[in-house]
């Protein structure tokens, strides 16, 4: 491959590296579950009261281990986690019980735990009311008679230690095939009728509303999940005043003012913004479910206040990425043009990129740069849109009229001149049809990116999709769909200033 | 300027051009005739190097032509083919100045080469600025011919230069051709399939078929004098049933 590229791109990706670890002020961040997000506003909000310093809120990031990973690379500063998740997940040893031992495991990482909100959000299993009546089932042991049952659970519980895999060999379920289901779209699999079974968490805002019975945990299998600030250790120092203020929050929210809190978002749609605002300001006996204003709406919810955040960085993955496809890709495809010994090499190993699923591609890529979102986001993008920046080129030059080829060569040109002043204009139309294809493709895969905590409009799919709610999902999707037509007509714009008028002509 | 030494080229078992041992006359047009097939294009090709022969040798000016010195042979010889070979995405001006420009030669300069070649060749200056689309087809072939003029090189080798043109442009740019050669005393390797074109241009014809040499002469030697049958058909196929004689030029 070419060094020239290959340096630019190292260096593109270098830079980006740097961007994501510096910052100003406190960076929060929240997983994507309701719950997260809202007390992830609770703490943006005491620490905004605090007058310090700035504060950003990156709405749901990513799953556990994402948001534990930006936190230990020092990408964001604090966020809302479970004890039971600290010692079983993140840390892996269930003798950890209290806080100081937390600490004592904590303190090496740089990291520390502390002010507990008020709450036990434990993991439990739930069904319909009815179902649970009618076969006698009010514990977790009862499943084991009804074989019959269908179990559909989140991914997360399912591939955690301290979720399935514990608690069917605890209470001897393994004879049940549980199916993954998005949590968020559980509740309407359990009332369709579609599964019987799925776990929730004891704060979740449908118990009342899909009227589900919890079944008791009569093993007690899953620890304690008090939730509680995880934070980089230096934060208490650098940041005195906001953490005074943070400190002030322990103990001041109970389960039912969680439950109520979930509702409001959940059932009544009133932002997460809103929700914590109302808690802070009346406290525990605050009125969630009534709001001065109505659920955003769809135009409400584009237009959120993150709008030009998530614009901002959605454009940033797709035209970094693109830039550094072009800057590879073309190089690419003239050499498979030039050296049919490398054609073939290069245009499966682009093409094989293509068929590698694209969350699949992300979390390897989490793997192997440890690092966590912009970096492996932008480096699978540019991975994808490869394949029609590097077809196209070798194509277009393919398709030179061998009479014009060799038109070049009878006059003497430099290999240099032939290809920069003949080939690639000639080729231009096909090379700028790949590279619009690529760019469209991105603005798509783009999205995908919010589930490694990259931004962009797929944060709101994410969290749409987390909280099973529409307009948020459509606030993020419309979004993209427009900025795909918007880049595609740019680019055909461009297509009149790039390739050459001789080739535009009616007649040519 | 330019000779052949045993040189030959074969694709697979086809023989495309059988030995040959030729020095071309300097300063005079040399004519390569023979139909499709015969290897007439195969030679002018193998004297520019753009196809490399299986044995034998190209020379030009003493120098073998090779991947060495390919680059500077190409810049001393000009090349004009059937379909002009303009590039359409270039102005015509462009077209013209491409390899001038390439090579840094002065602004001035090649805009007086230009204007001089503008006359020489007969084409309205501001035809210059218009793509090859927006030209026709005779047009086109002034360009590349005055393309092929640009950095004056001492030969001028050219495939069918006026084999896609309409009779009467064709008549016309004949004799304007032959003026040019005249004038400039270049030596020219010309190939065609027509041969009152031959005989009109060519001091010297080679009649070529099947990858070899049939006969080269004047075109009264090989009228009168062929030397084998092949060549009489080919002449008298070329006579026209339009008007009998031979042509009259």
């Amino acid at each position: 491959m070419n060094k020239l590229t290959l340096t630019l791109a190292a260096l593109f990706f270098g830079l980006t590296l740097g961007s994501a670890r510096a910052h100003d002020g406190i960076v929060v961040a929240s997983k994507t579950f309701t719950e997260s997000y809202i007390l992830g506003e609770i703490v943006k909000q005491t620490i905004q009261s605090a007058h310090e310093t700035t504060v950003e809120h990156k709405k749901g990031l990513g799953k556990t281990g994402i948001v534990f990973a930006a936190l230990r690379n020092g990408s964001i500063d604090l966020y809302t986690e479970y004890t039971g998740t600290i010692s079983e997940e993140l840390l892996k040893d269930k003798t950890l019980t209290t806080l100081n031992q937390m600490n004592a495991k904590l303190a090496p990482m740089g990291l520390a735990v502390g002010v507990p909100l008020g709450f036990n959000d434990t993991y439990a299993f739930a069904m319909p009311e009815a179902t649970a009546a009618k076969l006698g089932i009010s514990k977790i042991s009862d499943l084991a008679k009804h074989p019959e049952l269908r179990f559909g659970l989140s991914h997360e519980f399912l591939s955690r230690s301290d979720g399935w895999p514990g608690v069917s060999a605890s209470y001897g379920l393994s004879s049940f095939q549980p199916k993954g289901i998005d949590h968020g779209l559980a509740y309407e699999a359990l009332a369709d009728g579609q599964i019987d079974v799925t776990d929730i968490y004891s704060t979740d805002a449908k118990i009342n509303k899909y009227h589900l019975k919890v079944l008791e945990d009569d093993h007690k299998f899953f620890p304690a999940y008090d939730a509680v600030l995880l934070y980089r250790s230096d934060i208490p120092t650098r940041y005195p005043k906001s953490w005074a203020a943070l400190q002030k929050l322990q103990g001041t929210i109970t389960a039912s003012t969680m439950v109520k809190m979930n509702a409001a978002a959940e059932l009544d749609h009133r932002s997460f913004a809103d929700i914590a605002k109302t808690f802070l300001r009346s406290g525990a006996h605050a009125n969630f479910s009534k709001s001065g204003k109505g659920p955003a709406g769809l135009l409400g919810t584009i237009f959120d206040t993150d709008f030009w955040r998530l614009t901002r960085e959605h454009l940033y993955l797709v035209f970094v990425s693109l830039l550094a496809s072009i800057l590879t890709g073309v190089p690419l495809g003239i050499l498979a043009a030039k050296k049919r010994m490398a054609a073939s090499s290069i245009l499966s190993a682009v093409g094989i990129i293509q068929t590698i699923p694209s969350i699949a591609l992300l979390v390897f890529l989490l793997s192997v740069t440890h690092t966590f979102g912009t970096v492996p986001a932008l480096i699978a993008l540019f991975l994808y849109a490869l394949l029609p920046i590097v077809r196209n080129t070798y194509s277009g030059l393919l398709d030179i009229p061998q009479s014009l080829r060799e038109s070049a060569d009878a006059l003497g040109l430099s290999w240099w001149h032939k290809l920069t002043i003949v080939e690639i204009p000639l080729a231009s139309r096909s090379i700028m049809s790949g590279i619009k294809t690529s760019a469209v493709i991105n603005v798509g895969t783009a999205t995908i990116a919010a589930f490694v905590g990259a931004g962009g409009y797929g944060e709101k799919i994410v969290s749409g999709l987390a909280i099973n709610d529409n307009t948020t999902l459509l606030a993020g999707a419309i979004p993209a769909a427009l900025l795909a037509i918007i880049i595609q007509l740019l680019f055909d714009g461009l297509d009149r200033w790039i390739i050459p008028a001789g080739l535009r002509s009616k007649r040519a | 300027m330019y000779s052949v030494e045993d040189l030959t080229k074969t694709f697979g078992a086809h023989v495309a051009l059988a030995p040959i041992t030729k020095t071309f006359a300097e300063g005079e047009t040399t004519v390569l005739i023979g139909q499709s097939g015969c290897g007439k294009s195969t030679l002018l090709r193998l004297l520019i190097g753009l196809t490399e022969p299986t044995s034998g040798s190209a020379n030009f000016g003493g120098r073998l032509v090779d991947r060495n010195s390919v680059s500077e042979v190409r810049r001393s010889v000009g090349y004009m083919t059937q379909d002009g070979g303009l590039f359409p995405h270039l102005t015509a001006a462009k077209n013209v100045t491409l390899v001038a420009d390439m090579l840094g030669r002065p602004a001035s300069d090649t805009k007086s080469r230009v204007e001089e070649l503008t006359k020489l060749v007969d084409i309205p200056p501001n035809l210059l600025s218009r793509f090859p689309a927006e030209l026709s087809g005779g047009q086109k072939q002034r360009l590349s011919l005055m393309r092929a003029l640009m950095l004056d090189p001492k030969v001028l080798l050219l495939d069918e230069p006026l084999g896609a043109l309409d009779p009467i442009t064709r008549h016309e740019l004949q004799d304007q051709l032959k003026k040019i050669f005249a004038n400039l005393k270049k030596t020219v390797i010309l190939v065609t399939h027509d041969m009152g074109e031959a005989a009109f241009f060519g001091s010297e014809i080679i009649l070529m078929r099947d990858g070899r040499v049939v006969q080269s002469g004047t075109a009264e030697e090989l009228d009168k004098h062929p030397a084998e049958e092949y060549v009489s058909l080919f002449l008298n196929a070329q006579r026209g049933r339009v008007y009998s004689g031979a042509p009259d030029r």
